[in-house]
């Protein structure tokens, strides 16, 4: 196994309960994402996946717990104030502009960044034109990182899916997150996208230390790259670990898999 | 063999020309690569400092001499200068294949016992690992892209530019010694080790002198007047003589640049940048951008698509006769410059045509429709005729003597001649010196005088002086009445539509010809679409009804033509199929330069063959196929046999009924 784990954990999730109306969608679950680790979030549908991922991300405000990051308690928060802080995040359907290119939409990930008026932009003049040029340099880094050069001008609404979700990965990469959030980056991908797309994100933690957090459905694909995983269920929590140990948990064989026991 | 071992004048060595072009026009560009979406430049001098540091990074990790380094990747300035660095420091470079799968690089590392490798990236380098039981010599591996291989055990992998580095670092100790092999080196030593494709069987190792390359490609360089001004685009793979004879040998000899895409898939659009001013590209890569401009312009507007018309008929009737140097009327030439201002000069543009001074095709017989779009536009595309073994040129065709159907005269120091069986000879500077480890193939190939047989049958047409080939001389055949059987000669003729992408014919000692084809899924994909012909896979639109009439359609067409000519037209194909997936390399059908491997496929498909020949209408067939990933896997189909119309034998007048 990867040996990336170091203790100090970048952020910590305690006793998060999360309550829309009378419906519990996520109970008293706690969990930890070491840096520059790569940790998935799994369970069967409606276990409270993709709730747990808008808490971290701030979108939803929990009514019980607590969020720690780099070891200061995070207060509500706004999402564009939580990108600052760091994190940034794909969408499980896929939220680009479809009429711009390739190029545009991941320069949109660089909008945290900069730091020149709407007017200096307008004008494109001085520090706006030296910016812009320093923020494409970074955009360029990362189409050839995703090996996406050739659809760089491409409007993303006339690409495959496949290569949609490799943009969204792109414009997540391209606000230098400490922590990228992915949801499903590989839902209704075929077997060979779903390679590739596992090769990129074991790039990315890899040359650029990107801690990691992903919720996947594929089990194959979560075990294969992930070094912890935690297991929901009915919105609590029934297994976290390496992947060996949640593989051979009875309680996640049950939930999960839906497999009885003899 | 008396002839003179040296390169004429001037500089005899890579290196020493490198030197003598970083002195002559140091800041001259050398090359260019597009790299993060802008196109960079290194110069001449800037190429010869890198070269060195390189070749004594080299010298430093203790490469042996005459040691074989592997060269494994895409078309990159770096991986250009490590073979000159590789010469310099006493090694011999062999360039790969990059996309050939581990199996087959095994064979040639193993072969040549190469020691080092130089390689591009992760892809390679997992290569390179998952045969190491079977490549002991191999001891080091250099990577230019370190993506994906920070955890990769380092013990035998290094990085390229770190080993630069080391070179610049350590350049007091071991300058002395560097220098020493660049000046020792003479004409006479082995300049590069080529693997050819090999149609039939192993890989050979084709070993090139520097006389041999430097003689050719500057006798090559002169008889198209190439200039430092000049430049290239770079996207063939470095493993083929081509690319080697245009992107080392003549851009060394010359000074021009070579520019490389930043990616197969970005080289039309890089090419539009660039605008290369000498240009090679196999047939096919005509075919495919005829194809395309064809469907683009389908989709058009009415008054775009009667302007296209309109023109294209002009320049068709008027461009090549320009193009040739021959009197034109004036009110064609007025024609013919409308059409440059509103058709032909924007479309030379979009293809990144529009500066090609010299523009070569070879490698397969080229379709004359396809030549004569591009010549009709102006484009002075020309062909020639080669092979490794003779560091690429045997014929070319000179400026305003060129004809579809020849491949031209012997190029410049070429002697050349006919054996009693129709079979081509050839003797020239470019002669390789022999097959690695392979004496026997050698005198085989090469006489005691220096005679190489090129294994393709043809003869010089009396009237131009110009050589004609007809096919491979092992493929041509007699049908069992006697008649001669030509299947490459009538493959072409299939391949010119654009419908079909690959044909095999078979007939050879039987009564009747019959083909197996393959469709063009661009262009048969586009027709389904504007006919609302719904498919969902490529083995269904192959086994389409309609696609079969289509087909049917074309191979009567063939036939029609073959029934003209006397000599060929028992070569009439009666029966045909299309086949259920594309032949691939991969599978070991064609060869990586995509030449059909006509006994492979005889074996595999046997049963597809008895089909065609016990008069079924239907057959069952189950291939093995290879993917990308070097999986295997299966796919079976049952193909349908169509019967094609055939012509009767030549008095001219009932032919063309």
């Amino acid at each position: 196994m990867r040996d990336t784990a170091t203790v100090e954990p970048m952020l910590d999730i305690r006793n998060i309960t999360l309550r829309f109306g009378g419906v519990v969608a996520i109970r008293d679950i706690s969990f930890d994402i070491r840096q520059g680790e790569i940790r998935a979030i799994i369970g069967p549908n409606g276990a409270g996946k993709s709730s747990m991922l808008n808490v971290i991300n701030g979108f939803y405000h929990p009514q019980e717990g607590e969020i720690w990051f780099r070891g200061k308690r995070r207060g509500p928060m706004r999402p564009h104030e939580i990108a600052r802080q760091g994190l940034a995040r794909t969408f499980q359907n896929i939220a680009l502009f479809k009429g711009m290119t390739t190029l545009d939409n991941i320069m949109t990930g660089r909008m945290t960044r900069m730091r020149s008026s709407m007017l200096e932009q307008a004008l494109w003049w001085g520090r706006a034109e030296r910016e812009e040029n320093a923020h494409r340099e970074k955009v360029e880094r990362i189409i050839d990182f995703l090996e996406i050069q050739s659809i760089r001008k491409t409007p993303v609404g006339r690409l495959p899916y496949g290569l949609q979700k490799r943009v969204e990965l792109g414009r997540a990469l391209a606000a230098e997150p400490e922590l990228l959030l992915l949801d499903e980056p590989m839902a209704g991908m075929n077997v060979e996208e779903k390679e590739d797309m596992s090769r990129f994100i074991l790039d990315v933690n890899d040359e650029f230390g990107t801690t990691i957090a992903l919720i996947e459905h594929d089990m194959g694909v979560v075990m294969d790259i992930s070094d912890r995983v935690v297991v929901l269920d009915y919105g609590r929590k029934i297994g976290d670990g390496t992947p060996d140990e949640v593989r051979n948990n009875p309680d996640v064989i049950d939930a999960y898999l839906g497999v009885s026991h003899d | 063999m008396t002839t003179a071992a040296h390169a004429g004048d001037g500089p005899d060595t890579l290196a020493k020309l490198l030197a003598h072009n970083a002195a002559v026009h140091g800041d001259r560009p050398a090359y260019r690569e597009k790299e993060f979406g802008i196109w960079q430049t290194d110069t001449w001098a800037g190429s010869a400092e890198k070269v060195r540091a390189l070749g004594l990074g080299l010298l430093a990790t203790g490469l042996r001499r005459h040691a074989h380094v592997a060269i494994i990747g895409s078309n990159r300035p770096d991986l250009y200068r490590a073979m000159v660095a590789v010469q310099c420091a006493g090694g011999i470079p062999v360039p790969l294949y990059q996309d050939a799968v581990a199996e087959e690089m095994a064979y040639v590392l193993g072969h040549c016992g190469a020691e080092l490798a130089i390689v591009e990236d992760q892809e390679q380098v997992d290569k390179l690992l998952s045969i190491s039981d079977q490549t002991p010599a191999l001891q080091g591996i250099l990577y230019l892209d370190p993506r994906g291989l920070r955890k990769y055990d380092h013990s035998r992998l290094r990085a390229f530019h770190e080993v630069e580095e080391l070179g610049r670092q350590h350049a007091a100790e071991h300058a002395a010694v560097l220098d020493a092999i660049i000046s020792g080196t003479t004409g006479r030593d082995t300049c590069v080790m080529l693997y050819t494709s090999g149609t039939t069987g192993k890989p050979k190792g084709v070993v090139l002198s520097h006389d041999n390359i430097i003689r050719t490609a500057r006798a090559s360089a002169e008889f198209d007047h190439l200039g430092p001004r000049d430049s290239v685009l770079a996207y063939l793979p470095m493993a083929w003589v081509g690319d080697f004879i245009f992107s080392m040998g003549q851009a060394y000899c010359t000074g021009f640049c070579v520019c490389c895409p930043e990616s197969a898939e970005t080289m039309q659009a890089d090419m539009r940048e660039i605008g290369p001013s000498y240009f090679f590209a196999p047939p096919r890569f005509f075919e495919g951008l005829l194809t395309s401009v064809t469907i683009r312009m389908e989709d058009a507007g009415a008054l775009k698509k009667r302007l296209f018309r309109h023109y294209m008929a002009v320049a068709r009737r008027v461009g090549p006769a320009l193009l040739d140097g021959r009197p034109v009327s004036l009110a064609d030439r007025l024609r013919y410059r409308l059409g440059a201002l509103l058709v032909y000069e924007p479309l030379k543009n979009a293809l990144g045509l529009s500066r090609v001074r010299v523009g070569y095709t070879a490698g397969e017989a080229i379709g004359p429709e396809i030549f004569d779009f591009y010549r009709a536009l102006g484009i002075n595309l020309k062909q020639l005729y080669g092979q490794t073994e003779a560091s690429v040129f045997i014929t070319q065709q000179p400026d305003g003597e060129v004809h579809a159907d020849t491949v031209g005269v012997p190029s410049p120091g070429v002697e050349l001649r006919i054996g009693e069986n129709g079979e081509v000879y050839y003797r020239s500077p470019g002669t390789f010196v022999e097959y690695y480890h392979n004496p026997q193939s050698t005198a085989d190939t090469k006489d005691a005088h220096g005679w190489v047989a090129t294994g393709d049958a043809g003869f010089i047409e009396p009237e131009t002086g110009h050589l004609r080939i007809i096919d491979r001389a092992k493929d041509v055949g007699k049908m069992a009445e006697g008649s001669l059987f030509a299947p490459k000669y009538v493959e072409n003729k299939l391949k010119f539509f654009p419908d079909i992408l690959e044909a095999v014919v078979f007939g050879n000692g039987r009564a009747e010809c019959t083909a197996f084809l393959n469709i063009d899924l661009g262009a048969v994909g586009n027709w389904a679409e504007r006919n609302n012909i719904a498919y969902a896979s490529y083995q269904e639109l192959a086994g389409h009804p309609r696609v079969l009439e289509t087909l049917a359609a074309h191979v009567a067409e063939v036939n029609r033509s073959l029934a003209a000519d006397p000599m060929l037209s028992a070569c009439q194909v009666h029966r045909f199929l299309v086949l259920h997936k594309e032949l691939d390399a991969d599978d070991g059908e064609l060869t990586r330069t995509r030449k059909v491997r006509r006994r492979i496929i005889e074996e595999r498909y046997a049963v597809l063959i008895e089909g065609l020949y016990s008069g079924a209408h239907r057959v069952f067939v189950e291939t093995a196929v290879t993917y990308e990933d070097g999986r295997q896997g299966t796919i079976s189909a049952t193909l349908e046999i169509r019967e094609a119309k055939t012509f009767p034998v030549a008095s001219p007048g009932r032919a063309a009924a």
